[in-house]
């Protein structure tokens, strides 16, 4: 039986600094995380001593390959051990990787979980921005957008990760979930102007469905920051490695769209978990990999059909659609409890309406898919003022469609429908999620912040004073949920009296 | 073109969606093109004055 999808997203934000202060990005993400965890400290909703839990790097390994090796001409990522990275009360990370803020969700149990936790992480950003005002000169602002590339040829992620049993053959991974992440651009992509693959000009390609395609140059690999891999092999599980894998996933956009967003993670969870279940029983492996996930970001008509290993020919809609059509059978021999039975029939029938709006006319998905939305935005545009692709005006919409600031960001304009009530995202800034061990780290954070020196997703190390420094393990992402450790944690007064009765 | 149509003969309950969501009326049709004109008034509102500047000038580094 597939093991419950817990799942997270952590996005890489785009980061300007306008009025022509401090340009160093590095510098820029700096300020905007420290004036936000300066903001909790001045408003009394964090440490009134210790200001900032540190991340424990003991057990980062990003260097572990997935399938055994580790081939001797790939660069595995650095670790970042100095810069700025905060731990907060809601169990989210907060941080500056390789040049931009970036906030990991939680522990999420679901896809909607997701949802309000990635939406929490939009309005920690927001709040970040209000509070860096008040350390930048006059007339400089710092401005975060949620996207995924310049337009120059630079890209940053949006990576989701998913819980996965350890017995799952990685080949098997790769093999199954490769056609679904070639294809489900159609309904995932935010939507792009222009190309910035080698050797195409954005005369041939004034618009495509993905920010991400352009930048992916492999089938499979440990590469994050070039030549990226259609699959991650990041093996690095933050939990029981003889239990788990936890699935590294980097070819996604960042969505401004929470049904995008909500479909993203749930449809791929409920695949993942078929192909834990060996259920999928498919092939649909594109002959060319790396220039399907191309063919079908540039064709805007999703029309154009795609050469498989097994000698016939499928358009991208159809590949999802069979992918569909299994989960469907799925749900209904197995059940979708790893999923959350409520989410996961949600998930298939929102799955099915986007499906059948694409395939019939795009238009009717402008509020739900963030590159149809984007598109009529664009048309739109283009029509009342008779512009060129070319005109910076269209580019300059592409941008700011993910402009986190609520006067500018046209995606908040754009009539895209919502999944969740705003206050559940406000509540999801300072809380956990209950269903998680998020919850344990989240619960132990607001409680006893001046405790805990240092953090990682499967532990917490208390100082208790005295004693050598206490390490709680948390191997486990299912436990230390609000039904697990609730009551205990509402009735210990101090953080030794907890260590004291977790009997460790 | 023979793999679609017979998707469609095993599929029932996905080709009555379908149907339903092709019923459209000028109505509506009406109704979605004002909201587009609202729209773009509210672009034309918010958008960056110096676009040319500010898409010149948005450069990241790579990140993962």
């Amino acid at each position: 039986m597939a093991v419950p999808k817990i799942c997270g997203i952590e996005t890489e934000f785009g980061i300007i600094v306008r009025g022509g202060g401090e340009s160093n990005p590095i510098t820029a993400s700096s300020v905007l995380i420290n004036a936000y965890v300066q903001e909790l400290v001045r408003t009394g909703q964090a440490a009134r001593t210790a200001p900032r839990v540190g991340w424990d790097f003991e057990d980062e390994m990003p260097h572990v390959d997935a399938r055994g090796t580790t081939p001797g001409d790939a660069r595995p990522p650095e670790v970042e051990t100095h810069l700025v990275n905060a731990v907060l009360t809601n169990g989210a990370r907060y941080y500056v990787d390789h040049a931009h803020p970036e906030c990991s969700t939680p522990e999420c149990a679901d896809a909607r979980e997701v949802v309000v936790w990635d939406r929490a992480a939009e309005e920690i950003l927001r709040r970040s921005m209000a509070a860096a005002a008040s350390m930048l000169g006059p007339g400089e602002e710092i401005v975060v957008h949620k996207n995924n590339s310049d337009g120059k040829g630079n890209s940053y992620g949006c990576h989701e990760n998913y819980l996965l049993a350890r017995e799952v053959p990685f080949g098997r991974i790769v093999r199954q979930i490769t056609p679904f992440f070639v294809t489900r651009q159609v309904f995932t992509g935010a939507g792009k102007v222009g190309v910035e693959a080698p050797g195409l000009t954005s005369a041939e390609v004034p618009y495509q469905l993905s920010q991400r395609a352009d930048f992916f140059e492999e089938e499979v690999g440990l590469e994050t920051t070039l030549k990226r891999p259609i699959v991650n092999t990041r093996d690095e599980p933050h939990a029981d490695a003889q239990k788990y894998r936890r699935l590294h996933v980097i070819v996604g956009d960042a969505n401004m769209s929470e049904v995008a967003t909500y479909l993203k993670v749930g449809t791929t969870a409920i695949v993942l978990a078929m192909i834990e279940d060996d259920e999928l029983g498919l092939d649909l492996t594109p002959t060319a990999p790396v220039a399907a996930l191309r063919q079908v970001s540039y064709d805007v008509g999703l029309r154009r059909p795609l050469e498989l290993v097994a000698g016939t020919t499928m358009t991208a809609l159809d590949i999802q659609w069979e992918y569909f059509d299994r989960a469907r059978k799925y749900a209904q021999s197995r059940g979708l409890e790893c999923v959350g039975e409520e989410v996961g029939a949600d998930v298939l029938a929102r799955w099915e309406v986007v499906l059948s709006a694409l395939e019939t006319d795009p238009e009717r998905a402008a509020d739900v898919v963030d590159w149809v939305a984007k598109r009529r935005l664009l048309e739109g545009y283009r029509e009342r003022h008779g512009l060129e692709w070319g005109d910076p005006r269209l580019a300059a919409i592409g941008l700011q469609y993910h402009d986190l600031r609520r006067d500018r960001c046209l995606a908040a304009r754009a009539g895209l429908q919502t999944l969740i009530d705003p206050a559940e995202a406000d509540h999801a800034v300072s809380n956990p999620p209950t269903t998680t061990r998020a919850y344990f780290r989240g619960r132990c954070l607001q409680k006893w912040p001046e405790s805990i020196v240092a953090a990682n997703w499967d532990s917490l190390v208390f100082d208790v004073g005295g004693d050598p420094l206490r390490r709680v393990p948390m191997m486990e992402p299912s436990r230390g949920t609000a039904e697990h450790v609730g009551t205990l944690i509402d009735e210990c007064d101090t953080a030794a009296e907890l260590l004291d009765r977790l009997g460790s | 073109m023979a793999e679609r149509e017979q998707k469609r003969k095993t599929a029932p309950e996905r080709e009555s969606e379908t149907v339903e969501e092709v019923l459209t009326t000028s109505e509506s049709g009406e109704k979605i093109k004002a909201e587009l004109d609202d729209l773009l008034d509210e672009i034309d509102d918010v958008l960056e004055q110096n676009a040319e500047d500010f898409v010149k000038s948005y450069i990241q580094k790579g990140g993962e």
